[in-house]
């Protein structure tokens, strides 16, 4: 306390500049603060400069956001863009998310999302509930895969234009292959098949078949064997005698150790495990020839079909759609922009820059032709199931995900017991 | 809130002596000094939490103002969800518990004794090369948490620096990061019992068996505590290092006089008047164990099999990818309250007793000095 009695006398002189001196910081804060207030109502004050009065007229920048997945696609989709400004005079700015939903999830809540952003299916319906997308897709003339249309529907509303799509095959080792023995004619078809050429193909260091230890690829079990997640109603239906039978059979092949998880032979996913020789055979996605061609470009490998379980063929199929903010202030040339993306010539632009496939039917004649080493990919649309667009999917999939980590040693009966538990939560 | 104090002060000091004291324009002055601070921390603290708080008790979906009509009340809804809602946001919320509480347990006891045996060797005067060795300690402190997370998650992959270590001692190490299994069930299954007892199956309390409640850590949530305890060791060691030659050496002398062990002076003289620093080091510990964050979305975003979830990634996770902000703001506000308990707690059990034996009396004078600042 003595320093506050001793110091009165030099108070008074040194209040006037310590006043100014505090107001000024006081201005200051709340200037910086009322830049970036979150909470515009409607967007109006936000990203002021860009979106002028003149915004509906198609005058204004349009904001695009995509999660890219490296740079051939941030390539591809920056020369769309910029053919698409030179036809229409509309300018359009890309940007790449480091992490899309999240930084989606801010624009949404601020008011001030991109006007044309990717959205993957299993967030899709997280934003058509909350109103955050704009359902244009009934304006764009196209004729998308009936599948892709079904995973962009929400409450019989469809939404947003599918961007592409990709399928799951099975991607075999040839020189693997062929020192195991086999010929083209061993390629599988059936599960006895796949169980009989995995063991085959196992020896030390090489395991048979590997897959990611989730549904995205599991589940390609489950619907050869009859089942799903979702019944046509979109009913929760996981706990079925087909899932638990296509379940144990997985857990059979990890057993015997002609299948194992990547994480077990010490690769981040099942395209890693097989460029590096530790898998002779994995279940990937289109995503894969990209991926070995740019990791293990000597890997020599061929994609066939997945084989049929007891119901038949089955696959899953992934998408994005190309989603329009409803709080864009530019929505008529956002739209615009869209139908261009979609359009046959662009789909055929974005399939050679990094390798998906069109949404489109009318471009897959066009495209099995230029890729026909990739055949099995675009068959697997006749009868892909896709991530059902149920509010709330992400979160029942990533439990089902985390008790799969542990199915070698788990009852697949409980597991789905658990899962149908939590998915007749979000989709009755 | 320690800088609202000299205002405080002042302020009887003015009404004895009101007027055009020769005080008279300290109050004014004080408030005047705080005031930046005070707009800051409304502003960027104490707006936010309450804004967070109207978020946990409303409906808001994440579009539009949460303030201006876009959410409606719906009282302790999203709480009953995560307490009492026997669905898949409870069982999360349980296992996310679960694994932080395992994390705190661990991480909290080991780098206060780490971090104390580390100052007290670095503290003696005798050592070469202590200016060396402090740097080295405090290191990890300073390095980015996110450089540390990959240089780990490197370390302890499947064919990693471990374990090729670990293979030349003939020990099979296990896939680390990638591994979900709880390292109570492999006691537990190395003995033979490798499925939950009946005793064990029944799920009162949050959801979650009793059986998975004692999963112990999961191996992938070792590394994380091997990395927690790794990175603020260092940090703590330099508070008990500011302690340590805070105390003054005439008790120490005075010791030695009478005839003590190097152990017994430790044990009776330093780690006595260390009291308020361990107080601190625990609290610390506490609060930033209950709050890990950056090494789990680096590192493995809850994976395997959810057992590196924690409550402040699953808030993140419900509110950004789910799109279910009241529920994501709920989870904080519980994860809140457990830390402000758990401080009480802690707290009360290091407070000072007044039942101490008179021969372990004579502490006390060298005590003041504890607290670093």
């Amino acid at each position: 306390m003595s320093t506050t009695t001793s110091r009165p006398r030099s108070t008074r002189r040194v209040r006037r500049p310590l006043a100014a001196v505090t107001a000024s910081f006081a201005a200051l804060a709340l200037a910086a603060c009322g830049g970036g207030s979150g909470f515009d109502e409607g967007g109006g004050g936000s990203g002021d400069g860009e979106e002028g009065a003149g915004g509906e007229t198609g005058g204004g920048t349009l904001e695009v956001l995509i999660g890219s997945s490296g740079d051939a696609e941030t390539q591809s989709v920056t020369e769309a863009l910029e053919a698409w400004s030179a036809e229409s005079g509309t300018e359009a700015n890309l940007s790449v998310a480091a992490d899309l939903p999240q930084q989606l999830s801010q624009g949404f809540a601020a008011g001030s999302p991109p006007d044309v952003f990717y959205v993957g299916v299993d967030h899709f319906a997280g934003y058509a509930a909350n109103g955050s997308l704009e359902p244009y897709a009934d304006q764009i003339e196209a004729d998308f895969f009936p599948a892709l249309v079904e995973s962009f529907t929400y409450e019989d509303t469809f939404y947003c234009a599918p961007k592409d799509f990709s399928t799951l095959a099975l991607v075999v080792n040839n020189t693997a292959w062929q020192e195991a023995g086999l010929t083209e004619d061993d390629y599988p078809t059936t599960w006895e098949e796949l169980s009989t050429v995995a063991e085959q193909l196992t020896t030390d260091g090489q395991v048979g078949l590997s897959f990611g230890p989730e549904w995205q690829r599991i589940g390609t079990f489950m619907a050869q064997a009859g089942g799903g997640l979702v019944d046509e109603n979109g009913s929760a239906n996981v706990d079925t005698p087909e899932n638990v039978e296509a379940l144990t059979y997985v857990q059979e092949m990890l057993a015997a150790g002609t299948a194992a998880y990547p994480s077990e032979v010490g690769a981040g996913w099942g395209g890693e495990a097989f460029g590096s020789g530790a898998a002779a055979m994995t279940i990937e996605g289109n995503w894969v020839i990209g991926a070995l061609t740019n990791d293990f470009p000597d890997v020599d490998y061929t994609v066939v079909p997945l084989p049929e379980g007891p119901a038949g063929q089955g696959t899953l199929q992934f998408t994005n759609c190309w989603g329009v903010a409803a709080d864009s202030q530019n929505k008529e040339a956002a739209i615009e922009l869209v139908r261009f993306l979609v359009s046959d010539e662009q789909q055929m632009a974005f399939a050679e820059g990094f390798g998906v496939m069109p949404s489109v039917e009318s471009v897959r004649d066009r495209w099995t032709e230029q890729f026909p080493e990739q055949a099995a990919f675009i068959e697997g649309a006749e009868y892909a199931q896709g991530v059902p667009p149920v509010e709330g999917i992400s979160d029942v999939i990533g439990d089902f995900n985390a008790q799969l980590e542990g199915l070698a040693s788990g009852d697949p009966q409980q597991i789905l017991t658990s899962v149908q538990g939590s998915l007749e939560a979000v989709a009755p | 809130m320690t800088t609202a104090r000299p205002a405080g002060t002042a302020a009887p000091h003015r009404r004895r002596r009101p007027g055009r004291g020769i005080q008279s324009g300290q109050a004014a002055a004080g408030w005047l000094f705080i005031t930046p601070m005070l707009v800051l921390l409304g502003l960027f603290l104490v707006l936010p939490i309450a804004m967070a708080a109207w978020v946990s008790v409303s409906d808001w979906t994440g579009r539009g103002n949460p303030f201006g009509g876009a959410a409606s009340y719906v009282g302790g809804q999203n709480y009953a969800e995560l307490l009492t809602g026997g669905g898949l946001p409870q069982r999360d919320f349980a296992t996310s518990l679960r694994n932080n509480a395992y994390y705190v347990l661990l991480v909290v006891p080991i780098q206060t004794a780490l971090s104390l045996t580390l100052a007290i060797l670095v503290n003696r005067r005798i050592m070469r090369g202590r200016g060396f060795f402090r740097t080295a300690f405090y290191f990890p402190s300073v390095t980015s948490s996110v450089a540390i997370t990959v240089v780990f998650l490197f370390l302890f992959t499947a064919s990693g620096a471990v374990n090729r270590v670990l293979s030349y001692l003939s020990v099979g190490g296990p896939n680390w990061i990638n591994d979900p299994r709880g390292v109570l069930h492999i006691v537990l299954g190395a003995v033979g019992v490798d499925q939950p007892p009946a005793v064990l199956q029944s799920a009162p309390f949050l959801g979650l068996s009793w059986w998975q409640w004692l999963a112990g850590p999961s191996v992938a949530m070792c590394v994380f505590i091997i990395m927690g305890i790794f990175t603020t060791s260092g940090t703590f060691m330099l508070l008990f290092l500011a302690a340590l030659q805070n105390l003054s050496g005439e008790v120490e002398e005075a010791a030695m006089v009478d005839g003590t062990t190097a152990w017994q002076r430790l044990r009776y003289v330093t780690i006595p008047m260390l009291r308020p620093t361990i107080f601190t080091v625990v609290t610390l510990g506490l609060i930033g164990t209950w709050q890990v964050f950056d090494q789990i979305y680096t590192g493995t975003r809850g994976s395997p099999g959810k057992t590196t979830l924690t409550p402040a990634y699953l808030s993140y996770e419900t509110s950004f990818n789910s799109q279910q902000w009241g529920r994501g703001a709920a989870i904080a506000f519980i994860l809140f309250a457990i830390i402000v308990v758990m401080t009480i707690v802690q707290r009360v059990v290091l407070a000072e007793r007044d039942v101490v034996p008179a021969r372990k009396r004579f502490y006390r004078t060298g005590q003041k000095g504890g607290e670093p600042s």
